[in-house]
């Protein structure tokens, strides 16, 4: 009865949500506490912002670790826990271990849950098997395994509630994602762009696991869930078959479009925003056209899935710049105006504001200076080419069998899926970046079903003239500049946190985890962590002690393009420290470091 | 689908035609003695190997080597068979790994379970990606083994020798 009503009553949703709303208030509820931690990015709009402020950038300097606590796990550790009222949830990677710890009994172990899984899994993750984190809703722990399992754990005992597959790791669909919960659902999307996998966001219903809806990327309108007439681009509608006239043949069947980045929700639009990643193959000249809708901003119904607005940020790709980074959405007042912003920092080096409830396009600048496949994005609204990027022919990657050079940014983008955070102290966003350029030489590749479908070669190097491969920028989304940016050695790979006591955090592949000043960027405070961290930074308070948690354990991409070092210095560079092994500096190992001021 | 099948059955076949022999040096001396009808040396054991000529232009081989094993070894393995943080670094493997095992362990697979890192590499008997390259990429990681190929991609190589040209064609099939 209830999926009945919700597949015929699209936007009605007030009718019916007298039953539904109790997880969406309880959860909004306490993510405006700011002692807890409830949700992956701390809040529904994604800016990893904590109102706490014990923690300063007066006595930032004095900070210590108080406590650790080590996963057993020796894989690349993305993510962070979650703090429900005495409790600490934290997953680690493959086989993703889920562990509840008791913070009134020193990180005591509550519970564990140990999922066992297929290990033919493995190596179908792409880029090692990272999982970015749990959620939690009406007394349950959400997982989404690497075997794309969906599992509802109760928060109190670890005891499975529910379980539901959501794909086919033999397919090289695979989950690393977190799940968001917004509502009375749980949203999980998949990985795969790399083997070929169509991308698609499924949101299941968070009391049994019943598929509520699934919305593909690619393909036909049902398949998407568009309508033609109402979901609109820049405004205008997107017509019939919108995905299906950007492809040749069926090769939508196997183009990617994964979705395996961050989710946010705006409960007064009832919209949630994500993105979706690259097309498959990485040899652009086996898929012409525009390859709709990868690459794309996506708002969509929160109950019925419906797209409202869409946006392709880099039509047809040629560098697998993914679309999959987070949206953070913000109140602000832009040109004298109160609106409601989506900001979204994507790989292709281009830092976006929109209005999220209409999908116009308000700013789109290079938040990378050395950025150069494209000069900048068309705004000329008359223009038919209003919201392309505009290429640069040099940078194009379309010839097969030739070694494009020089391009910058990276396959990894200017900024991969490690998230920016917002302080509405400053206005600013604080973005970990990464600062790498490729050579790029695109071949014929033949598809096989769970086999890796990438058809290019890369060489990575810093920018020409630099010999640094990160930076950590504070970004102003309002004018599109860069406000302050912080050289680091290496690629930015961990997620931020902003918070009220004026200190950002963030976390460096060599381990260490940074505070400075959110107005300045000046380093406060600084630890070396057991090893590299492309964690994300959370903050809470027990006890009457503000924490601040990350997890370190290098991995993921960044332990294959970084780890052995890059390719060919560009000659004439001198700083050879620049691009030494990342191995010089770190060891594997997952350990969670919680940090607080010292109790007098 | 057949077709292709048959086409890619036909690739493998080829590649199977080597001479496969254990020995109890597998990493064996590189040189190379020979050179088949499509262009790839082979040393005197009959394994194939690289060739570099003095002024540094590799074989077609080890070229097409270095560009199959950066789309497809890459994402595991690290860029130019340096390792990454969980997949151990190729170009040290190989220089105590020989053709037979090498071979053996792309198309079977291989797995490490335990100790926190388990260790998982897929079955490729089935991608042509891989399969209709395996010598190139063998060659390639072998001169990567004996330091003769730096990282990165070769400057210079030998053109495409059209009987290698028709080879991969055949067993690469239609798109």
């Amino acid at each position: 009865m209830r999926r009945l009503l919700l597949a015929s009553c699209f936007g009605v949703a007030a009718m019916f949500t007298a039953g539904y709303a109790v997880a969406n208030d309880e959860l909004a509820k306490m993510s405006a506490d700011p002692n807890q931690w409830v949700m992956p990015a701390g809040n529904f709009a994604n800016t990893r912002y904590s109102e706490l402020k014990q923690i300063n950038t007066e006595n930032v300097r004095k900070l210590a670790p108080a406590w650790t606590f080590s996963t057993g796990v020796l894989r690349g550790h993305e993510g962070a826990p979650l703090v429900i009222g005495d409790v600490m949830y934290l997953q680690a990677p493959f086989p993703n271990t889920v562990f509840a710890l008791d913070l009134n009994n020193e990180g005591k172990i509550l519970w564990k849950y140990e999922p066992k899984q297929d290990p033919n899994v493995i190596p179908v993750m792409c880029c090692d098997t990272v999982n970015r984190g749990l959620s939690f809703a009406d007394g349950k722990i959400f997982l989404h395994q690497a075997d794309t399992t969906l599992v509802a754990l109760d928060a109190k005992t670890g005891a499975v509630v529910w379980s539901v597959k959501d794909g086919d790791p033999s397919k090289g669909e695979t989950g690393t994602d977190a799940p968001h919960v917004f509502k009375d659902k749980v949203y999980i999307g998949v990985s795969g762009g790399e083997f070929g996998v169509r991308g698609w966001m499924s949101a299941y219903n968070i009391k049994d696991g019943k598929l509520v809806w699934r919305a593909y990327s690619e393909g036909p309108d049902s398949d998407l869930l568009v309508d033609p007439e109402k979901t609109t681009a820049l405004g205008k509608p997107i017509g019939k078959d919108s995905s299906l006239k950007t492809w040749q043949g069926d090769q939508w069947k196997i183009g990617g479009g994964d979705t395996w980045g961050w989710y946010s929700y705006d409960p007064e639009l009832n919209l949630i925003y994500y993105g979706s990643g690259n097309p498959s193959t990485w040899n652009p000249s086996q898929r012409p056209g525009d390859n709709k809708w990868s690459m794309t901003i996506w708002a969509r119904d929160a109950d019925t899935g419906m797209a409202k607005w869409v946006y392709q940020m880099t039509p047809h790709d040629e560098w697998d710049y993914d679309g999959v980074n987070e949206m953070i959405l913000t109140d602000q007042k832009i040109d004298g105006k109160e609106r409601k912003l989506l900001t979204h920092f994507d790989r292709n080096g281009f830092g976006y504001t929109l209005d999220r409830a209409t999908g116009e396009l308000l700013v789109a600048n290079k938040f990378d200076p050395k950025v150069n496949w494209a000069t900048g994005i068309n705004m000329d609204k008359s223009s038919p080419d209003y919201g392309r990027p505009i290429r640069v022919a040099a940078m194009s990657t379309e010839k097969e069998d030739v070694n494009h050079k020089g391009i910058c940014p990276a396959a990894l983008g200017s900024k991969d899926e490690q998230p920016a955070a917002y302080s509405p102290q400053t206005e600013l966003f604080y973005v970990p970046t990464n600062h790498v350029c490729m050579d790029y030489e695109p071949f014929k590749v033949s598809y096989t079903a769970g086999q890796p479908y990438v058809g290019s070669t890369l060489s990575m190097y810093p920018p020409p003239g630099d010999s640094n491969m990160g930076n950590f920028i504070a970004w102003d989304n309002k004018t599109g500049k860069i406000a302050w940016s912080d050289p680091e050695q290496f690629s930015v790979w961990s997620g931020a946190l902003a918070t009220a006591g004026g200190v950002v955090f963030y976390g460096t592949l060599e381990g260490y985890l940074k505070a400075v000043d959110a107005k300045t960027g000046k380093e406060l405070y600084k630890f070396k962590t057991p090893s590299g961290i492309i964690g994300n930074v959370m903050t809470y308070e027990h006890g009457g002690r503000q924490y601040v948690a990350i997890l370190s354990g290098v991995g993921g991409w960044a332990g294959i393009g970084l780890a052995a070092g890059l390719t060919k210095p560009t000659e004439g560079l001198g700083a050879v420290g620049g691009y030494a092994a990342l191995s010089n500096y770190t060891a594997l190992g997952g350990t969670l470091t919680v940090f607080a001021l010292p109790s007098d | 689908m057949t077709t292709s099948k048959l086409i890619f059955g036909f690739g493998f076949a080829l590649a199977l035609a080597l001479p496969i022999v254990a020995r109890a040096d597998p990493a064996g001396d590189p040189a190379a003695v020979s050179q088949d009808e499509q262009g790839l040396w082979h040393d005197k054991n009959g394994d194939p190997t690289y060739k570099i000529e003095p002024d540094g232009t590799v074989d077609w081989n080890t070229f097409s080597g270095f560009r199959r094993y950066n789309a497809a070894c890459i994402v595991c393995h690290g860029p130019d068979g340096a390792g990454s943080s969980y997949a151990p670094a190729l170009a040290d493997s190989l220089k105590t790994m020989g053709y037979a095992e090498f071979f053996g362990t792309v198309v079977g697979g291989k797995k490490d379970l335990g100790n926190g890192n388990d260790l998982v590499m897929p079955a490729f008997a089935d991608n042509k990606n891989v399969m209709c390259y395996i010598n190139d990429i063998y060659v390639y990681l072998r001169a990567r083994s004996t330091g003769v190929v730096g990282r990165g991609r070769p400057d210079k190589h030998a053109p495409k020798p059209p009987a290698f040209a028709a080879a991969e064609d055949k067993c690469m099939g239609p798109d």
